[in-house]
């Protein structure tokens, strides 16, 4: 089984993003960037299935700047065979990332594409939806848990009511929800082979896709402000206030 | 032209976030509402009685249960519709993204905010920001949260029309893993009762569905909690959990990273029990109160009885 994995480099999860004055967005500049995390289940997700013996080969593919060269080799040290950067510098939105995946589907042949659900920075939960749409492939979002039966695809899902377990043909695509696995920290070692790793770097023109925005960003403006409230000093004051609370609910 | 709007449900039932969905979609023209799936005959009616449905259209197939089948299902009926909407739920999520790629449409999702047809407010980075985006395409696709919009009202009686699909699937449906118990619907409870990793064990995490019951609640859990095994995957409240904006939301043992506040900025009002006075949710809290949850919380049960 050939794996491609899609990943993302993003504003590190652990920072505290400030939106720009002038609206425009967020501030990226001098913020720490790392590998969007669903998108490292994802990876451990396919380097398992590697080290199981059913993948044979495992091929990442990010889209962005050069440095999202970086993610690449997070992917390559944790144990991916080979890596992709289409680069671009332009904001490409999801649709495009899904057609331009489509593209490097069409030349790699895979029979399996694992991403993570979604991207911490603009959250959207698009891109393996649309890259299945498009390809008419079977998808199975959210996945807690992936196992390789009868040359198919057994997943259980995340969903609003608990889990979902469903069975798919391959080809197919998996996006990975976080406990999926827990990944690795890939060793010194890894990171240094890593580099020795193939990885081709391509501009994005090579893809014929056209990746103009279909929507306009008019402004990003900052969540309104939550002030605190009370300190209370002991459990039954709290009482006090549920129950006041509680009542006004009621008169609703 | 008219709104598709997708209904969600489950065991049968209409889920409480379409009354929402139908509230918000509303602004945007005529709503039709779409009830797909099996032995959904229950569910059409219940939809036909939201306030501001034109017509409920009603298909059964158990293919409609698929990504591929429901999409094949949209794609069908798309011509007829300037927007198509669901809710930002798991099957929402699943559907319009797919649609979207198909019909060669960027879609607009969890839309907090409706300025007009083409204008929306969607959260990025957590909630962290608020991204303000207008859409040129000629229609749009939708997910809303249904958190964001107050429900419509019930009582009237669209007229149903059964519809006809020849949608095929090969997603086949082996297994539902469902979270057993009556307590009310974490998306739209009014009060909800949260605890954290903090309670050490799921046995001691009972405490915080001891309290909820106490107050007719639903119960959520932080990520950590839910990892950690004490409360299953349906009651995370964040980011990449359920979005929520009860009433009153009550955080016990929370201290509020980023990603858990993500999921609760649409409450009304928050209260958080925490032993640190300096934990960010304490910060954002209607009322805080500093003390040791295992001594607190049972105190609370019993003066909320009394």
């Amino acid at each position: 089984m050939k794996i491609l994995v899609a990943v993302k480099r993003v504003v590190d999860h652990a920072v505290r993003v400030r939106v720009k004055a002038d609206g425009s967005g967020v501030e990226t500049a001098n913020v720490r960037m790392s590998m969007n995390p669903f998108d490292k289940h994802a990876v451990e997700a396919a380097v398992r299935l590697a080290e199981a013996g059913v993948a044979t080969e495992i091929v990442v593919v990010s889209i962005g700047p050069k440095q999202s060269n970086d993610v690449i080799l997070t992917a390559l040290a944790m144990g991916a065979h080979r890596g992709l950067l289409i680069e671009t510098d332009a904001r490409v939105e999801t649709l495009a990332v899904a057609n331009l995946l489509r593209a490097v589907v069409a030349e790699e042949s895979p029979d399996l594409v694992l991403l993570g659900k979604q991207a911490v920075d603009d959250d959207s939960n698009h891109v393996g939806q649309m890259l299945a749409g498009l390809l008419d492939w079977p998808q199975a979002t959210f996945a807690s848990e992936i196992r390789v039966v009868d040359g198919g695809l057994e997943v259980t899902r995340e969903v609003d009511y608990g889990r979902a377990t469903v069975a798919v043909p391959l080809p197919a695509i998996v996006t990975a929800d976080l406990r999926l696995n827990e990944p690795r920290n890939a060793a010194l070692p890894m990171v240094m082979k890593a580099r020795s790793k193939p990885l081709a770097v391509r501009p994005v023109a090579e893809f014929g896709v056209d990746i103009t925005p279909r929507l306009t960003i008019e402004k990003v403006s900052p969540p309104p402000e939550r002030p605190g409230g009370k300190v209370l000093g002991s459990a039954d004051e709290l009482v006090a206030a549920l129950k006041s609370e509680i009542s006004e609910l009621e008169a609703l | 032209m008219a709104v598709l709007v997708l209904a969600e449900h489950d065991l049968g039932h209409l889920a409480p976030a379409t009354a929402r969905i139908v509230a918000a979609a509303e602004k945007l023209g005529p709503v039709d509402v779409l009830v797909a799936g099996q032995g959904v005959s229950q569910v059409a009616s219940e939809a036909a009685a939201i306030a501001g449905v034109a017509r409920v259209l009603v298909v059964e197939s158990e293919a409609l249960g698929t990504p591929e089948g429901l999409v094949g299902l949209l794609a069908s009926l798309s011509e007829g519709y300037s927007h198509i909407v669901a809710a930002a739920s798991a099957t929402g999520r699943d559907a319009i993204p797919r649609l979207a790629a198909k019909l060669d449409l960027m879609p607009v999702t969890d839309i907090i905010a409706i300025h007009g047809p083409t204008r929306f407010d969607r959260p990025i980075y957590a909630g962290n920001a608020i991204e303000t985006v207008s859409s040129a395409q000629d229609r749009q696709l939708l997910t809303i949260r249904a958190s964001a919009f107050r429900p419509a009202a019930t009582g009237k009686a669209a007229p149903i029309e059964p519809i006809q699909s020849d949608a095929a699937a090969v997603t086949k449906f082996l297994a539902a893993h469902r979270t057993e118990g009556d307590r009310p619907d974490l998306g739209a409870a009014q009060i909800v009762v949260a605890g954290g990793v903090s309670f050490g064990s799921a046995e001691k995490f009972a405490l915080v569905s001891e309290l909820a019951s106490v107050l007719g609640a639903a119960v959520g859990a932080t990520r950590a909690a839910v990892d950690a095994g004490y409360a299953p995957n349906d009651w995370q409240v964040g980011q990449t959990g359920k979005i929520i904006a009860p009433d009153l939301y009550i955080a016990i043992g929370i201290s509020g990273a980023l990603q858990h506040l993500a999921g609760i900025q649409g409450a009304r009002k928050i209260v958080a029990i925490n032993k640190d006075p300096e934990a960010p949710i304490m910060k954002i809290a209607d009322y805080a109160l500093v003390g040791d949850l295992f001594d607190v919380v049972p105190k609370l049960i019993e003066g909320l009885k009394r």
